[in-house]
């Protein structure tokens, strides 16, 4: 049977098992949106096209799943953009389908035409324009198959309208195959052996593990190793929750605003795994003084990662899973004649020594203003941990990472390679669709929120409870830190303290709103906002000038902290 | 180091610009680049020279294998090859200059393609070192303009 091309395309999303679509109709997708009530999928209709984008990557790091995100041409297109590069440089999967002007039209700068393949070239695992309808299931088959695969990433794929309207058989390939993709999945044995070996030698060895240790899935054979072998773990933003965050074993996050314990650990370490992580410059500090005195040996499905900031002794090249469970298939035997805790021990001592000596601190409150970390610490409690957790970007995605302790992965959402103000409320929002019954609350700052603040709409049709924790300190407070610190307090357009009433704004959308001043307020609303069934709003007003530390200035080397 | 780089891709639309735009994007340097079909329908063989450290061109070369369309990438330097590039040069001759030129015409066996009262436009083939002989050579008499291919190469059959 003859099928239009918005029929195939919306039969392909049935055949990938797609349950949720996040779009924003137009002329140019419109006879989709003409068909889409005909299947069983959802479609959640956002109020700007980068709230589709950013809500598809927060479905997809939620779940792990590929989400998907549906939006017309032109300003459609690019609206999605930022969202786009977002979950490129944090490796999600989505795709994303775009409408485009008809084919005979292509070129002609036509109404709301725009170049949307080369616009996205750059921020895309791949991308595609369709131009015949004979290509089209294939093309939507490809799309996921490249999205979820190897290094997970956004993929693209431009839909003219014609093409939505013309007629085809509908086949449904079972197999793709591209002859010049091949990720590299399974380890090499012998560099496996020497591993293990080099963590046979070592006296002083360190996991330092990053987002690709979740979206491969291999947190427990991480967990195995650590724990068996008795090595202490850090993690980056984006590793955060690969090991769970109450263990005595775990460090904190290192980097910039990573913990001393953590710092000190990967300048002292004789032995640095690296699993899943790109040596990104938040992470190194300067790179030349970066885990001066270990061997380094570099996990990662991408080989474009190895060697790229840092020269590491031992690469590998794998899916981080497949690489973890050789490893463990490798160690398991030496279980019998080693004893880890006793071969580590001064090491690991030593670590938590640093732990309790530095821990995370701030300075109690001499004012009445309430501490932003606190705010965070009393989520972390009322929520045991179990809510899943956005950020927007700046200190209060810091804090997050820092103050709520992340016991399973894909439980923390923030934007770690772009640092994407405003995209924590419609990731959030993702979340929330995936798991409709969880506690999902989107840690925020008051600039951040005001970016992507119109999605409380999309929250609220939807009946999607996500509660907003606004960490309100009337600054860009991260900017005005650096402002702080390194600019001679010069606060050139970092004070935001013109801004609207949030609690009539939550109002104004039809969700609920509260304010916290005082502390003693703190615990029995973040309670009832929690409890309430409803989109919220909780802003808390935050001692102002308070700044995030441990803090390492940009370019300067790991131990270099400053310290509160 | 100049590098040159055979790059085998699927031939479609676009795939030069993400060549191309890998390099601009990344900060990489394009010397000379050249494309066109090979044997096999839908499969087109890219040549590119460029610079960089041993650093650079390892990034280069696994950036490039790791663009969706792109099938096979050798670096020319990791094997004996053949490397040709063929050059057009207008260069000035008035008739007392005209019998030096042709004599250095023959030394590099290059071709004469183009004659005028006070200009010979000189084909030659060669290799990287070769061309830039002959420009040195030409230089002096004037060369009024220059069209390159830029540089093909293949494997030798033989590799010790
Ligand atoms: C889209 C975007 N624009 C600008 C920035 C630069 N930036 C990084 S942090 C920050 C301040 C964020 O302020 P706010 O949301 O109030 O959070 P706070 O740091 O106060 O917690 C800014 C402007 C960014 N990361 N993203």
């Amino acid at each position: 049977m003859e099928l239009t091309g918005a029929q195939i395309f919306l039969e392909c999303l049935k055949k990938e098992g797609v349950d949720v679509v996040f779009g924003f109709p137009g002329g140019a997708v419109i006879d989709i949106y003409d068909e889409l009530p005909n299947y069983p999928f959802k479609h959640i209709l956002v109020r700007h096209e980068q709230g589709a984008i950013h809500a598809a990557d927060g479905y997809a790091r939620a779940t792990g799943d590929v989400g998907v995100c549906l939006v017309t041409s032109g300003p459609g297109a690019t609206n999605t953009v930022t969202g786009i590069a977002t979950a490129y440089m944090d490796s999600i999967p989505v795709v994303i389908f775009t409408g485009q002007v008809p084919t005979p039209l292509i070129g002609n700068d036509a109404f709301q035409e725009v170049d949307i393949v080369g616009i996205t070239r750059p921020c895309t695992k791949h991308n595609y324009l369709v131009k015949d309808i004979k290509d089209l299931a294939y093309t939507v088959r490809q799309a996921f198959y490249l999205a979820r695969t190897g290094r997970p990433g956004p993929v693209l794929v431009d839909l003219p309208k014609d093409i939505m309207q013309q007629k085809f058989e509908f086949k449904w390939p079972e197999d793709v195959s591209l002859r010049s993709y091949n990720p590299n999945l399974k380890p090499h044995a012998r560099q496996i052996k020497k591993v293990a070996k080099l963590i046979e030698g070592a006296e002083r060895p360190l996991i330092y593990a990053g987002g690709g240790v979740i979206s491969s899935g291999a947190e427990d054979e991480l967990t195995w190793l650590a724990k068996s072998l008795d090595i202490p773990v850090t993690a980056t933003l984006m590793g955060l929750g690969a090991f769970p965050g109450d263990d005595p074993l775990w460090l904190g996050m290192l980097g910039m605003h990573g913990t001393y314990a953590a710092n000190m650990a990967i300048n002292n370490a004789d032995l640095v795994l690296a699993i899943g992580a790109r040596f990104d410059d938040r992470v190194t500090g300067k790179v030349s003084t970066f885990a001066p005195k270990a061997t380094l040996v570099h996990i990662d499905i991408d080989p474009t990662s190895i060697q790229k900031n840092v020269a590491v002794h031992v690469p590998l090249v794998s899916d981080c899973k497949s690489a973890l469970s050789a490893l463990k298939s490798e160690m398991e035997p030496r279980l019998e004649t080693v004893d880890w805790e006793v071969a580590h021990a001064v090491w690991v001592r030593q670590v938590q020594e640093w732990a309790e000596t530095h821990p995370l601190r701030y300075k109690k409150s001499e004012t009445e203003y309430i501490k932003p970390q606190r705010v965070v610490e009393k989520v972390y409690e009322i929520s045991k941990g179990e809510a899943i957790v956005a950020t927007e970007v700046g200190q209060n995605q810091m804090w997050a990472a820092q103050f709520y302790k992340f016991k399973r992965s894909k439980s923390f959402l923030s934007s770690g390679g772009l640092g994407t103000m405003g995209f924590g409320l419609p990731a959030a929002l993702g979340a929330q669709m995936a798991f409709p019954d969880k506690l999902v609350v989107n840690i925020a700052g008051d600039g951040s929120i005001q970016m992507n603040i119109q999605e409380m709409m999309t929250a609220v049709c939807n009946n999607l409870p996500v509660k907003i924790v606004i960490l309100n300190n009337g600054y860009l407070g991260m900017v005005r830190q650096w402002q702080e610190l390194f600019y001679n307090r010069n606060y050139c357009e970092t004070c935001m303290d013109a801004q609207p009433d949030f609690v009539k704004l939550a109002e104004a959308y039809g969700a609920a709103g509260y304010r916290v001043t005082e502390e003693k307020d703190l615990e029995p609303m973040l309670k009832e906002a929690f409890s309430n069934g409803k989109p919220t709003i909780i802003d808390v007003r935050v001692d102002p000038e308070e700044n995030v530390y441990p803090m390492v200035p940009a370019g300067a080397s790991l131990t270099d902290m400053l310290l509160v | 180091m100049r590098h040159t780089l055979s790059v085998t891709v699927e031939n479609e639309p676009g795939v030069l610009s993400r060549v191309v735009g890998l390099f601009s994007g990344r900060g990489f340097n394009i010397e000379s680049l050249n494309v066109a079909p090979t044997l096999e329908e839908g499969v087109s063989q890219m040549t590119i020279t460029t610079l960089g450290d041993e650093h650079i061109m390892e990034q280069i070369v696994k950036q490039l294998r790791k663009l969706v369309t792109v099938i096979k990438v050798v670096d020319m330097a990791e094997h004996k090859a053949v490397e040709r590039e063929m050059v057009i040069l207008k260069v000035n001759a008035e008739d007392t200059k005209r019998a030096e030129i042709l004599r250095i015409v023959d030394i590099f066996r290059c071709k004469v393609v183009d004659v005028s009262p006070d200009e010979l436009s000189i084909e030659v083939t060669g290799d990287h070192g070769k061309i830039e002989a002959l420009i040195n050579m030409l230089t002096r008499f004037g060369i009024k303009e220059v069209a390159r291919t830029g540089t093909v190469a293949m494997k030798r059959a033989l590799q010790a």
